[in-house]
């Protein structure tokens, strides 16, 4: 047996499908199909949590997506803890663990209720109130207590085992909710053969269908109605059916992201199933209907467990065949918490009484009330429900006051109304109106191509939302380009109708100022909380929220905001649209970052960017460094080397013999077309006309302002075709800044850019025996000094493969860069390798790079740079082409505040102590004795320990460094001052006779 | 994510294939190293920021690659119209009352 | 026009060093859907006005596209439009574009860019669905017909796509991107198949 409270012959599962499930260590069992909300009421548990700031005892108001209160913790293995998921929307599956939260020690017995009695002090705005002084307090006991009091569930403490997907998806018409208004309508649209999507948040199709035992659709009972509708859609090419799916967000341009929840209902789930799949939608046209949610009554203790919305308790019965009590009370204001009696009286229920605040309605389902023997009291109201932790009774008073009288029972359902679910619309920045007459926000003035149907628009009765939902589908297929529908309107031949209901709070609700009528059960908002905001001063909607934080929970007041906007409005004595409405925002329901992050995690969080060399840097043992998303070999440690020591060994080896480097991650961009050159000039601060084919040039690239953007060695390979190179981290921007100029600047330039950084791997060959290790190798070019000069490039072949072989050199030794097409990138560097063994070559990565082109003076734009550094600043006006009228950049450049004397300039830093290497980054300045804060003149861009010199070397950008040379300045550290001594920025070959050493 | 139609692909196209490149129909000087201290600090750092209608750059990057201008309202985030880089500002905005 | 470095990086005669492609090798296979890597194959990058596309169709024996988002196809030949005066050129017969367009004397630009890319082949009823898990662009046969070609977005690469048939795809990255977009594709396969 499924539990006591299950009802035979009841409700559409089948019993003989049992599944296991726990509940706070405790077993039960339930039934396949079922919730963990439906599997805990069949076994009569009510109780299942306790309340966010009061801990009072909670059990289930809902029998869906908008449960403020049956938040459990479903555990599967330690790393699979989730939080906060909603006991109503849990399907169950055999095993399934859940635990209570928001209770120390037990769900019973909780410590944390001492809140409730205290609550006097936890008003609305206690908050900012309370803990405004003293002022010191906030962070070291306040903020502390808070953040270990507030919160809800537990989070999983290991990373998340699961994985999840992502889809982008097109369609002409996007249906949002299955109930019958969105079978409805996609059954009008799929008809016409244009693609639909069809989402809802449940695990089967039907919407209220599944509670309405009253309806029938083409002479079928609504709800097998819409399984057939549902198999129908299923089974059509065109059309996409996704269950279990909520629709979060809509935005722009009806752009809707939808999670589909793929595992969490199934007992194993295989790896190969992502827990959840994102879909971003893009529909031509969206249907919404997204139905409406039952609203509670306000009335004292009404978040008694035992205490739901009548429907909730319907769909117990109805669809999974379970009785929330033997004994039911019902309060409403509204005619469906009626039927919700009648079907519970039918299936053997005790309905103690119904207590209806109305005072004399009609109509049939109040006869059929009747004619059961069900009690009816009109004109009543419940003043406050027994019991703690269920309830037992319900207290009933005439609503103009009299006498009370206490009614025992074990459940009370109830129902205020139904609110139109316009969440999504509103999230489509869509206006929504009041209808004064129903007392309902209707989408009123639409944003997108969207349209509302069924209860979301405000629709009464099933004949009519069908009407409107099939004429709509057909309608959107149509407007996305349909051309003609084939197929038949779903024909209503019976259906239930209900009367309106109320908004705000019930008699039982205060003013006595120790009651709490629940507005708010996840915030645990009361009636009183929001009359006092309004009392304290708030006059608008978006304030009373704040202050009270009603509507402010996970559940986003989808039960709460109505109510809290009637009583705020009856406070100021204000009409409600006046007071307007909240603004509803994404999501609608919580999504996971597991969704949203989807694929992008581990080796999918970015791409990783190796070079083709990099497999060999790896098997040598070489450590590597990020440079933006690529991986650079650092440095190659030998067996016992640190870092120091691996980077002081390859730094000799380069000046002693020679070292290879790879180079590949350079930005190459060839610039090929009749006006190149013209072109060249233009971006670049340096001639380039004059440069021969076959030679190459340091090129300096500024932003429009005058500051250097880039740099880097360009060869010229012919009249026509320049082969340019940029920083690694500058690449794709130099990139874009040259088509920027390109395209809109300068369009009449016959000239084309093409990114070549990954056509060739880039080995540098550095020192003073690099031409003895490459020469053996090429073919087709010449190497002596007087045909390959310093900064010339020639293309020929190299291993047999065709290479651009450039002479240059960022070490200031003799050197070159051997460009090959990059799948033969790794080969030929293992062929200089091998030559390279013969000579006492090294392997050295981009430490040992640093070093030596520091050693040199040579600058790193972005580390020697910062944005703010002219050429001249760097001592780089030498590049700066004189005669030139116009580049990017010259303008900018004679800018009063650019030319002024004093700017930060360039220089080396030699400390006083060989020994000590100074911090990059470190602040200098001319007196250590002035009082603090100092006046700083610069700070250290580059510092290293220089083996080649014997000692630290650093570059500094110092106010006018270039006139201190000699000068002693001094930079404070935590451990003292240091003194340096302002040098220049060579430190080694100052003559620079070994770029032909 | 919005949609963007490029004039080159004559297409609409997921924002995501797309940069913006600031405010559009800021001519660069043909005598750039001429231009006075109060021209350049026009052009390079003055930009109109309105709340309406704005004229912007975008590229499309990771499509056709080109720039071009656009049209949009920076109330409503909405674009009203796409065009080539190089054409006028248009004389007419449609749906748009001036 | 472009002949000094066209004639020099035509195809080599006998490396003495051998190819080692990225990902050579790699395939994925899910339930409706292959992932696998493709051999190399020669590619230009080919920038023109409109003035010279006539020349340089003859030259390279097929019809350069004018129209976005398509391409033109003929004899292990296709011409990918990327731009309003770009095209991927790419050839798996063994021929070199490269050297067809240094005979053009008409104005352009070919760069060869046959290591840059890696081409990556998404087959099988489930190809779209997989490539839509991570490129917002609309795949159906409506928008994407079987020949279309766009460069686009997969996840944070940038990738070129070309369907070659209504249920093919050819997607192309540079070199350091491959293993990210493989790997996506892979992901995305397996979702699709389930």
């Amino acid at each position: 047996m499924s539990g006591a409270f299950r009802i035979p012959r009841a409700g559409r599962l089948s019993q003989a499908k049992t599944a296991r499930f726990s509940f706070d260590g405790q077993s039960y069992t339930g039934i396949e199909g079922d919730t963990l909300a439906s599997a805990l009421l069949a076994n009569g548990v009510h109780l299942v949590g306790r309340s966010f700031k009061y801990h009072r005892p909670r059990g289930f108001l809902s029998a869906g997506a908008e449960e403020p209160n049956a938040l459990v913790q479903i555990v599967r293995d330690d790393a699979r803890k989730t939080p906060n998921v909603r006991a109503t929307v849990q399907e169950l599956y055999d095993g399934l663990a859940a635990n209570s939260q928001n209770r120390w020690p037990s769900l019973s017995f909780d410590v944390g209720a001492v809140n409730d009695l205290a609550s006097p002090l936890f008003s609305a705005g206690f908050y900012y109130k309370t803990f405004m002084w003293p002022k010191a307090a906030w962070k070291s006991l306040y903020e502390p207590k808070i953040r270990e009091a507030a919160g809800l569930g537990v989070s999983p403490d290991k990373p998340d085992p699961d994985h999840y997907s992502s889809r982008y998806a097109h369609c002409d018409v996007l249906v949002l909710g299955g109930g019958a208004a969105g079978l409805a309508a996609a059954l009008a649209a799929a008809e016409t053969g244009v693609r639909v999507i069809l989402a809802d948040e449940q695990a089967e199709f039907g919407g209220s269908l599944r509670f309405e035992t009253g309806a029938k659709i083409d002479g079928q009972d609504g709800f097998v109605w819409a399984q057939a509708a549902i198999a129908k859609l299923t089974a059509m090419d065109n059309v996409r059916v996704l269950s279990r799916t909520t629709a979060f967000g809509y935005y722009a341009q009806n752009f809707v992201g939808l999670v589909e929840r793929v595992s969490d209902h199934l007992k194993a789930p295989g790896h190969e199933l992502p827990r959840e799949r994102l879909w971003q939608v893009r529909a031509k046209r969206v249907v919404l209907a997204s139905g409406a949610i039952e609203r509670h009554m306000v009335f004292a203790n009404n978040d008694r467990p035992g205490i739901m919305l009548a429907g909730a308790a319907r769909t117990f019965l109805n669809h999974y065949g379970v009785a929330v009590g033997r004994n039911v009370g019902v309060y409403t204001a509204n005619d469906s918490a009626y039927a919700a009696a009648i079907d519970l009286k039918k299936a053997g229920v005790n309905i103690a009484a119904i207590v209806d605040l109305r005072d004399n309605p009609t109509g049939p389902v109040i006869d059929e009330a009747r004619a059961l023997g069900i009690e009816i009291n009109f004109g009543r109201a419940v003043i406050r429900a027994g019991g703690k932790l269920r309830v037992s009774s319900m207290t009933v008073q005439p609503k103009n006051g009299g006498g009370e009288r206490t009614i025992s029972v074990d459940a009370i359902l109830m129902s205020a109304g139904w609110t139109p679910s316009v969440h999504l619309f509103s999230q489509s920045r869509g206006k929504v109106a009041f209808n004064d007459e129903t007392k309902r926000f209707v989408p009123g003035t639409y944003a997108q191509d969207c349209v509302s149907v069924g209860a979301c628009n405000g629709t009464d009765g099933l004949s009519a939302t069908v009407d409107e939902a099939y004429a709509a589908g057909a309608m959107a297929a149509k407007d996305s380009g349909a051309k003609t529908a084939k197929g038949t309107k779903p024909k209503v031949d019976a259906s239930e109708s209900w009367s309106r209901g109320m908004l705000g709070a019930a008699p039982g609700a205060g003013p006595d100022t120790t009651v709490k009528a629940f507005v708010d059960f996840q915030n645990d908002v009361t009636a009183k909380d929001i009359r006092q905001a309004v009392h304290e001063g708030m006059r608008s909607i978006e304030h009373v929220k704040r202050f009270t934080t009603n509507g402010m929970a996970t559940d986003q007041g989808k039960t709460s905001n109505m109510h809290g906007l009637a009583i705020a409005a009856e406070t100021l004595g204000k009409p409600i649209p006046e007071v307007g409405l909240t603004t509803f925002r994404a999501p609608y329901t919580p999504v996971t970052f597991g969704a949203i992050v989807s694929h992008a995690r581990g080796p999918l969080f970015d791409p990783t960017r190796k070079t083709a060399i990099h497999p060999w840097a790896e098997a040598q043992g070489a450590v590597f460094e990020d440079v933006g998303q690529w991986k650079r070999a650092w440095y190659f440690p030998r067996a016992g080397e640190d870092m120091h020591a691996a980077v002081d060994r390859e730094c000799v080896a380069v000046r002693k013999t020679a070292g290879l480097f790879d180079a590949s991650t350079l930005g190459k961009i060839e610039v090929v077309g009749p006006d190149a050159a013209k072109f060249m000039e233009l971006l670049y601060t340096n001639p380039w006309e004059k440069l021969e084919p076959g030679r190459c040039r340091y090129g300096i690239m500024l932003r429009e302002d005058g500051f250097i953007y880039d740099d880097g060695v360009v060869g010229r390979l012919a009249p026509d075709r320049f082969h340019v190179t940029t920083t690694t981290g500058g690449a794709p921007r130099v990139m874009n800044h040259m088509e920027d100029y390109l395209q809109t600047e300068f369009p009449h330039l016959n000239v084309w850019l093409t990114s070549i950084t990954e056509q060739w791997a880039v080995i540098a060959v550095q020192g003073p025996k690099s031409r003895d290790i490459i020469a053996p190798l090429v073919e087709g070019i010449d190497m002596s000094d007087e045909a390959l000069p310093h900064m010339s490039v020639r293309e020929g072949k190299i291993c047999g493969v065709p290479t651009r072989l450039f002479r240059m050199s960022f070490t200031g030794e003799r050197g070159f860069e051997v460009n090959v097409p990059a799948d033969y990138g790794q080969a030929v560097w293992e062929a200089l390798w091998a030559e390279g063994q013969k000579h006492g070559a090294t392997a050295y990565g981009t430490e040992t790079m640093h070093v030596l082109r520091a050693e040199k003076g040579y600058i790193i734009v972005g580390q020697d740079t910062d944005g703010t550094v002219t050429p001249n600043d760097a001592g780089l006006d030498w590049a700066v082409g004189k005669k030139k009228t116009d580049f990017v950049g010259i303008r900018g450049m004679a800018r009063p505040d650019l030319v002024a004397k004093g700017r930060k300039q360039l220089v080396g830093l030699k400390t006083k102590d060989p020994k000590v290497v100074l911090e990059e980054g470190a602040q200098i300045v001319e007196d250590p004795k002035q009082a603090i804060p100092m006046k700083m003149i610069g700070h250290v861009t580059s510092s290293y320990w220089s083996q080649n010199c014997g000692r630290s070397i650093a570059l500094a950008l110092v106010a006018g460094g270039r006139d201190r040379m000699g000068d002693t300045l001094y930079v404070p550290m935590p451990n003292g001052v240091i003194e340096v001594e302002v040098t220049g920025m060579v430190f080694f070959d100052e003559t620079g006779g070994r770029l032909n050493g | 994510m919005l949609l963007i139609r490029c004039p080159y692909c004559e297409e609409e196209r997921p924002e995501l294939e797309f940069r913006n490149a600031g405010e559009a129909h800021i001519a660069r000087s043909a005598n750039m190293a001429g231009e006075s201290d109060d021209d350049f600090e026009k052009f390079f750092f003055i930009r109109s920021n309105p709340k309406g209608i704005i004229y912007e750059r975008w590229r499309h990057m990771h499509g056709c690659a080109r720039f071009f201008n656009a049209v949009r309202d920076t109330v409503t985030d909405k674009f009203v119209m796409t065009y080539k880089a190089g054409e006028p500002k248009p004389a007419k905005l449609p749906g748009v009352a001036k | 026009m472009a002949k000094a470095a066209a004639k020099k990086t035509a195809a080599a005669a006998s490396p003495s060093v051998d190819r080692r492609p990225a990902l050579a090798g790699r395939t994925t296979t899910a339930t409706g859907v292959k992932v696998e890597v493709l051999p190399p194959a020669e590619r230009i990058s080919l920038r023109a006005p409109e003035a010279s596309v006539a020349a340089l169709s003859k030259a390279l024996g097929l019809t350069l596209p004018k129209k976005p988002k398509t391409s033109a196809s003929k004899g292990g030949r296709t011409a990918l439009w990327l731009g309003p005066d770009e095209w991927l050129v790419i050839d798996e017969g063994g021929n070199d574009p490269l050297a067809d367009c240094a005979t053009v004397a008409a104005l352009h630009s070919a760069v060869g860019i046959s290591h840059r890319n890696i081409a990556i082949s998404v087959t099988g009823p489930a190809a779209e669905a997989a490539i839509n898990s991570g490129c917002p662009q609309d795949l159906s046969l409506d928008a994407f017909p079987a020949g279309a070609a766009s460069r686009t977005i997969l996840g944070k690469a940038e990738i070129v796509l070309l369907r070659t048939s209504n249920d093919a795809f050819r997607v192309e990255c540079w070199r350091s991107f491959s293993d990210y977009v493989f790997t996506f594709l892979s992901e995305g396969a397996r979702d699709a198949a389930g």
